[in-house]
């Protein structure tokens, strides 16, 4: 048992540095839970108590007076932090790492965590964007409009989104870039079906982290965050939609 | 027969796709589209033998959530990086479309049948996924422990 407040303090402030990369970052509250329960445990601490959801975290030791709170402001999609936390967590176990280490790592993964470069993530995105347009569709001749327009789509969503920070504005303008796009592509030829070439290219903006979540927090038994997910993903397919239905009524 | 490895092959590559959008790890690059290959070819022989979309994705989506259960333990990383990706070509991107462009146009009754597809494919999918985290308690507390404890 641990019983000085500083390391109380550590503690807590491990799990909380855990807990709030792995909601920011799109991991699902059993996890978050059972993570921030892991750390806790291994450091010496048998009784806290979490409360988490989608936009906070609360968390307090028994019979302490340290409580603390973080809110949750922004959310992405980044799966290889995700995984990185539940590494660290397991070699946390295994007492390869301090309580201090611990921090100091989590720190370290919260600010640079290597990401895909751009212009891998460009293609990427395109590439998906024309698998799945076959995919779906069983035609081929439209695969190369899908590969320029779900890529462009892709571009423009990832530099709204990083300018202005809305998701869900970001979704919109990248849908509607993509369906005026489809349409200038079919008029010039470039294209001969507008519906396969906008299914395959809005596929890289399709909210799969969200609804998976959601999913799984319901069934976790999470009445907070699953709903609150599903949400989520279905604003996303509204804006995403919506952008779609501005072009399809105005043309 | 081509056509069907040819299948395999683009699944594989949609959910590697996917897979570096959402930043997973290279390490799992593998792992994953083989994922998502395995469901959609389960997915396609299911439905060359006439099950309909709504059994045959809640089949497929289960297929997924188990496959993500082992492969997340036999690579000790979170389930989230296999599952999520594998699961992109069943979204029912082409109904979600098609609903919203009959909604636009006035069809509204081409829509609403497309809307039901589009929620029947969603439900069944989450109806698949919650199947195979059933299965995943099971398997972790045994059955007994399930059944006895009240």
């Amino acid at each position: 048992m641990v019983t000085s407040s500083k390391a109380q303090v550590n503690v807590i402030n491990a799990c909380l540095l855990a807990g709030r990369i792995l909601i920011e970052n799109g991991s699902e509250m059993t996890r978050v839970v059972d993570t921030m329960q892991r750390i806790a445990h291994n450091a010496g601490v048998d009784s806290a108590q979490m409360f988490v959801t989608v936009t906070g975290i609360v968390i307090s030791i028994d019979d302490t007076p340290n409580g603390q709170v973080a809110s949750i402001e922004r959310r992405t999609i980044d799966l290889g932090k995700v995984a990185r936390v539940n590494e660290l967590s397991r070699e946390f176990a295994e007492q390869k790492l301090t309580l201090g280490m611990l921090i100091q790592r989590l720190k370290r993964i919260d600010n640079d965590t290597p990401t895909f470069s751009f212009w891998t993530r460009l293609i990427a995105a395109a590439l998906l964007s024309a698998v799945l347009l076959i995919v779906f569709t069983g035609e081929y001749i439209d695969a190369p409009a899908g590969f320029v327009i779900g890529g462009l789509g892709y571009c423009v969503f990832y530099f709204f989104n990083r300018q202005f920070k809305v998701q869900f504005l970001s979704e919109f303008v990248a849908s509607l870039v993509i369906g005026l796009l489809a349409v200038i592509a079919v008029k010039l030829g470039l294209g001969r079906y507008l519906d396969n070439i906008i299914i395959g290219s809005v596929m890289p903006l399709v909210p799969g982290v969200p609804i998976t979540n959601a999913v799984r927090d319901l069934v976790g038994g999470n009445l907070i965050s699953g709903p609150a997910r599903a949400f989520e993903a279905l604003l996303s397919s509204i804006a995403i939609g919506s952008g779609i239905v501005c072009v399809l009524h105005f043309l | 027969m081509a056509m069907f490895l040819f299948e395999l092959v683009m699944a594989y590559v949609a959910t590697i796709c996917f897979g570096i959008i959402l930043n997973i790890p290279t390490k799992a690059f593998n792992v994953a589209g083989l994922i998502g290959a395995f469901s959609w070819g389960f997915y396609w022989v299911i439905s060359q033998l006439g099950v309909g979309i709504a059994f045959g994705n809640l089949a497929a989506a289960f297929v997924i959530s188990v496959l993500s259960m082992y492969a997340a333990q036999y690579k000790k990383m979170p389930m989230v990086i296999f599952n999520i990706p594998s699961l992109v070509s069943f979204v029912p991107g082409g109904q979600a479309y098609q609903m919203i462009r009959n909604f636009a146009i006035g069809q509204s009754q081409t829509a609403w049948s497309f809307f039901v597809q589009v929620v029947v494919i969603a439900g069944s999918i989450a109806m698949g996924f919650i199947l195979g985290e059933l299965y995943h308690q099971i398997w972790r507390y045994g059955l007994t422990k399930i059944v006895t404890r009240h």
